[in-house]
């Protein structure tokens, strides 16, 4: 129990740091603070510089011409021609069609995922029943049964129900999913039991107390789970790469490595390859962006 | 603590229909299916499945190429959890004082983790690459040594660790910081007080008290870049030069999808079955014993 | 489920059931042929403006193309859809899949394809080295398509630059590193020559010019069992034993697999480059310098010179469709072998066309003479002489002496597992190149694997 009440702490500093360090200024001895902190300031944004340095790079490689990418010394600054090659990055990939499926995958594995893991850890936690024993070993057990593991015949189950080429294959075996299902498991065992109890005393069926006690508790989690999983459905490779034949039904990430030629009846193009790779991870880094508070949050409680 | 629970003969099966069915389908039916085929050969159109007993495993465990998979997977995932644990830890505790605009700094080093793998592998790929990378320009101006991923596989294998550690530096970050700040600061003053230096606070105090996030971080990164990393394998190197990326979970669907040997990549997919389980036994025979509470 | 739910299912159900009375009632429909390759871009473009062409031309069947992907992935595709069977009609194999196809009990041969269904061709007039990689026992088994072959091509801007006659392209690998030597002492280029597909180019096409048999059993043609690989032996060696050392002195520049080098030869970064002919359009279109083409160099006396071997794809077709529909496809085979059509695709792709009529329609109508450079790749492969003689350029004259001969070990290759193998020959390739292992010892190793990857196949599709 210590954890994750550390950690519990820990998601709340994490998310009003000021308060937090306003306290250890106070409690913290004297001493000159402009060159530590300046110091402390200086390699931060030197941290910061160097994680940010590949993408700022990309983008300047999205901005040139063909010429201009090859050159050497090599350009650091962005050029002129940003809006021709994302149109030409578009047409060529067909990007419209892969963020459509980019974005139906996301949201359709992050919210089956919680749907199905919130009624399954439901039923474990608030009702006795045989084989619960059974159920919840199962579901610990798809942890050590990740994709390659099992890809030929899942490929072929696929085939079998006809969901090659399909929405439905691409997002519903992403579906099960044992840590969405602790994670819930874990929440509705904090919830105090006198709520369950106050619930029945009302009369209130299992069904309503899912929906009117337990979902209203739970939109925190929720919501962080969900900026998890959409991040994990957008950018899942390998799936949709084994089970999508056709151009129409690929997403995004698999869309821009079609972006490299390699059969060699092509030269390759990078400043498209980049605009095509900014367009591909615009999305799910501007959920973190936006969504970072809960994401954070959703981070750390999904470690139990 | 007895808990309330409520009563119903079918309504929990019900409610766990969904997840046990998606299970049963997709996680434990081709499962066994590749148990099963894995003691066949199978020509790829089908037809005449021959059953050879544990020929496939014998072919796999006799052969150095499958040795070098295993090899460069865990070469991969230690370099991926080596760089980007130590260095989230750095920056974390970099981030753990008392700033302004430690919110903005947060988001600024947090976002890669949304960039997929294997796009950050391209973006990567074109700033190694040997004929216009911006890498190898400015290291030829240390150095006449050429560092060209396609010839030479350490070269190829930093490219591929670079970029996935790249993307799991923010996820390692937040979780430090997290399990910084959590650590009361009675705690430091009292390292303060007994004398210690910085290191010493950093070593004796820090390091035991994060001991928890630390041994997660090093968990979820070794299995996710073990398991998770088809795709800048695939993006960037293709297993090459000379198969020095290749990792098992790259091999198993090569051998598999391109080279039709079903039952090879069966076998193999078995095989890496065995790893995932000891694995995560590992983890939780380790949790017991190293981590401090 | 919620109320909610069963409500949206409802609604999309009712949407549904419109949508499906909404469609025009099908007219009296053309029965559909379903192909699946493999070509993108301007290739691709077009492969569909021929199905169209064929469509256009008659009523009663339709060809619809779908790319499903690169080569492998169209090849696993329709095995998967085989198995479930649903296969498609026509699929484009590549040539290192032939064996596997052959053996696969999953494919309707052509020959008996058209022969059930009363069309006559004549296999004669096909151009024996495209054909004879997809014949067996003298009959064809699957159509080619796109073939092309491995050809030389050069920077003529740079040859000049160093002195060099634009119009003398090198015959010979002594030659070839001469005139590297010279370029990139003249500061024309940074290194000499650099080459695509590494296995097809400088192994198998190596091996097949000039008379070295790759692998036992006529390289595979006369059985599956008890194939090993050769390309260990005195003249593998030397060959990629002198790659490796004009690595070291950059006159050779190694620029990764299939294609991943192209760069190199556009940027003019090298001044030679050996690559498919197929890429004769896209270098027209994206090379800014002058360039020529010619036949790959050879190492000249003790070895014969000898007729190079095919790459590409051709056209499968598979088992498990109506009787009734097999009619189409044998009528769109029938269509593309017509020489007419042949012509319009070598112009429109640059991809072989693979009837001697054909070719002879091509020189007559002076195409050789307009396009110099699509030429070589003929010449090559049926050993006319390196430049369209006087008789060609519309005088009349004695036919051409062969300068090259078709032979045993020339006629192509036919592997199990010829995927992985490239892929395990490529691998030590690069070790080889990189410095890691001598020619000999990387050769070794990968004959070695390559053997078993070969005994793997032939325990499995006995």
């Amino acid at each position: 129990m210590e954890p994750a009440r550390a950690t519990t702490v820990g998601a709340d500093a994490l998310a009003r740091p000021r308060v937090a360090t306003a306290e250890r200024v106070a409690e913290r001895p004297r001493r000159p603070v402009d060159w530590g902190t300046l110091v402390v300031h200086a390699l931060l944004l030197a941290s910061v510089a160097v994680i940010a340095f590949p993408l700022y790079y990309a983008f300047v490689i999205s901005t040139q011409e063909v010429n201009e990418v090859i050159q050497k010394p090599p350009r650091l600054l962005p050029s002129t021609h940003l809006l021709e090659n994302y149109a030409e990055a578009w047409r060529r990939s067909h990007m419209g069609r892969l963020l459509v499926n980019s974005t139906i995958v996301a949201i359709g594995v992050a919210v089956g995922k919680i749907a199905i893991s919130m009624l399954s850890a439901f039923a474990i936690v608030y009702f006795r029943f045989r084989g619960s024993g059974l159920v919840f070993w199962m579901i610990f057990v798809t942890l050590m049964l990740p994709i390659p593991v099992r890809i030929l015949p899942t490929y072929e189950v696929i085939g079998n129900l006809g969901w090659l080429d399909s929405y439905a294959g691409l997002t519903v075996p992403l579906m099960a999913s044992a840590t969405a299902t602790f994670l819930f498991r874990q929440f509705y065992l904090t919830v105090p039991n006198e709520l369950a109890e106050a619930a029945q005393i009302d009369g209130a069926g299992p069904l309503r107390f899912l929906w009117s006690f337990l979902l209203p508790l739970s939109w925190a989690n929720i919501a962080a789970l969900f900026v998890v999983l959409f991040i994990y459905g957008w950018n899942e490779y390998f799936w949709p790469l084994l089970i999508t034949n056709t151009e129409e039904m690929r997403t995004v990430v698999i869309g821009l490595e079609r972006l490299i030629p390699r059969s060699g009846t092509e030269l390759p193009t990078w400043n498209l390859i980049m605009a095509g790779a900014m367009m591909a991870l615009l999305p799910p880094v501007a959920v973190i962006i936006v969504m970072q508070r809960w994401f954070v949050k959703g981070l750390i409680e999904s470690e139990k | 603590m007895k808990r309330t629970v409520f009563r119903s003969r079918w309504l929990p099966y019900v409610l766990v229909l969904p997840q046990v069915a998606v299970t049963i389908v997709f996680f434990f039916w081709p499962a066994a299916k590749s148990l099963y085929l894995s003691v066949f050969k199978s020509p790829p159109f089908g037809g005449r499945d021959i059953f050879v007993g544990l020929d496939n495993f014998a072919v796999l465990l006799t052969d150095p190429g499958y040795y070098a998979s295993v090899v460069n997977s865990f070469v991969f995932a230690g370099g991926v959890t080596v760089l980007s644990v130590a260095g989230g830890l750095v920056v974390a505790t970099l981030a753990n004082q008392k700033l302004r605009g430690l919110a903005i700094y947060r988001t600024a080093l947090l976002w890669p983790y949304g960039i997929a793998p294997a796009v950050a592998g391209i973006i990567f790929l074109f700033i190694f690459h040997p004929s216009y990378g911006i890498l190898p320009y400015f290291l030829s101006f240390v150095t006449d040594y050429e560092f060209n991923w396609l010839l030479k596989g350490w070269v190829a294998m930093t490219l591929v660790i670079g970029a996935t550690a790249w993307t799991h530096l923010g996820y390692n970050i937040a979780f430090f910081l997290a399990g910084l700040q959590a650590i009361p600061t009675s705690v430091m003053e009292a390292a303060s007080v007994d004398g210690a230096g910085p290191v010493r606070k950093f070593t004796g105090v820090v390091v035991p008290l994060i001991s928890p996030v630390t041994f997660y971080l090093v968990v979820v990164n070794m299995v996710s870049s073990f398991f998770g990393s088809f795709g800048v394998i695939h993006a960037v190197t293709q297993g090459g030069p000379g198969g020095a990326t290749e990792i098992m979970v790259y091999k198993l669907w090569k051998d598999g999808f391109i080279g039709l040997n079903l039952g090879s990549s069966a076998a193999q997919s078995v095989l890496l079955m065995a790893v995932v389980i000891g694995l995560t036994m590992l983890q939780f025979r380790f949790a017991e014993k190293k981590v401090t509470y | 489920m919620t109320v909610f739910m069963s409500r949206a299912l409802s609604l999309v159900a009712l949407v549904g059931a419109l949508a499906v009375l909404a469609l025009p009632p099908a007219a009296q429909a053309k029965t559909e042929i379903h192909f699946w390759h493999a070509l993108s871009g301007q290739l691709g473009e077009a492969l569909e403006t021929q199905a169209k062409q064929f469509n256009d031309s008659q009523g009663e069947y339709e060809v619809k193309p779908l790319r499903k992907g690169g080569y492998a992935e169209t090849l696993t595709a329709a095995i998967a859809a085989y198995r479930q069977k649903n296969p498609p009609h026509i699929v484009q194999v590549f040539e290192v899949g032939t064996q596997t196809m052959m053996l696969s009990g999953a494919v309707y041969p052509v020959y008996e394809l058209m022969q059930q269904n009363e069309i006559k061709i004549d296999w004669n007039d096909f151009i024996k080295s495209v054909v004879g990689y997809y014949t067996k026992d003298g009959k064809l088994y699957s159509m080619p398509y796109n073939s092309s072959t491995p050809i030389f091509y050069y920077n003529k801007d740079a040859f000049r630059k160093a002195g060099l006659d634009p119009e003398k392209p090198p015959k010979t690998w002594a030659e070839v590193e001469a005139y590297a030597k010279k370029v990139m002492g003249a500061g024309a280029a940074k290194c000499g020559f650099s080459t695509a597909w590494p296995s097809w180019i400088q192994v198998e096409n190596m091996h097949a010019t000039h008379d070295q048999p790759f692998a036992t059993k006529d390289n595979g043609f006369g059985a599956v069992e008890g194939v090993e690989l050769l390309i260990n032996r005195e003249f593998g060696v030397k060959h990629v034993g002198r790659l490796a050392e004009w690595q070291k002195q950059g006159v050779f520049s190694y620029g990764g697999r299939a294609g991943t080098a192209d760069p190199k030869f556009v940027n003019g970064d090298c001044a030679m480059y050996m690559h498919s002919s197929a890429l004769i359009g896209g270098f027209t279109r994206g090379v800014k310098f002058d360039w020529g083409t010619a036949e790959l160099p050879h190492w000249g006396a003790p070895y014969k010179k000898a007729t190079s071997i095919i790459g590409g794809a051709t056209l499968w077709v598979l088992k498990g469709k109506p009787q009734a529909e097999y009619r189409g496809v044998a009528r769109f085979l029938e269509y593309l072998a017509k020489p007419e059509n042949q012509m319009w695709w070598h112009v429109n792709t640059g991809y072989l066309a693979i009837s001697n009529t054909a070719v002879r329609n091509l020189e007559q109508g002076y195409h050789f003479v307009k396009n110099p450079k699509q030429y070589t790749a003929f010449a090559q492969l049926t050993g006319l002489p390196a430049t369209p003689p006087a008789a060609m350029k519309g005088g009349k004259g004695a036919a051409p002496k062969p300068e090259r001969v078709a032979t045993a070990n020339s006629q192509g290759l036919r592997l199990g597992s010829f995927v992985q193998i490239r892929d395990v020959i490529e691998g030590e390739l690069e070790n080889i190149f990189g410095g890691k292992k001598t020619a000999k010892q990387g050769l070794d190793d990968a004959v070695a694997k390559s053997n078993a990857l070969l005994k793997e196949f032939a325990a499995t599709n006995k």
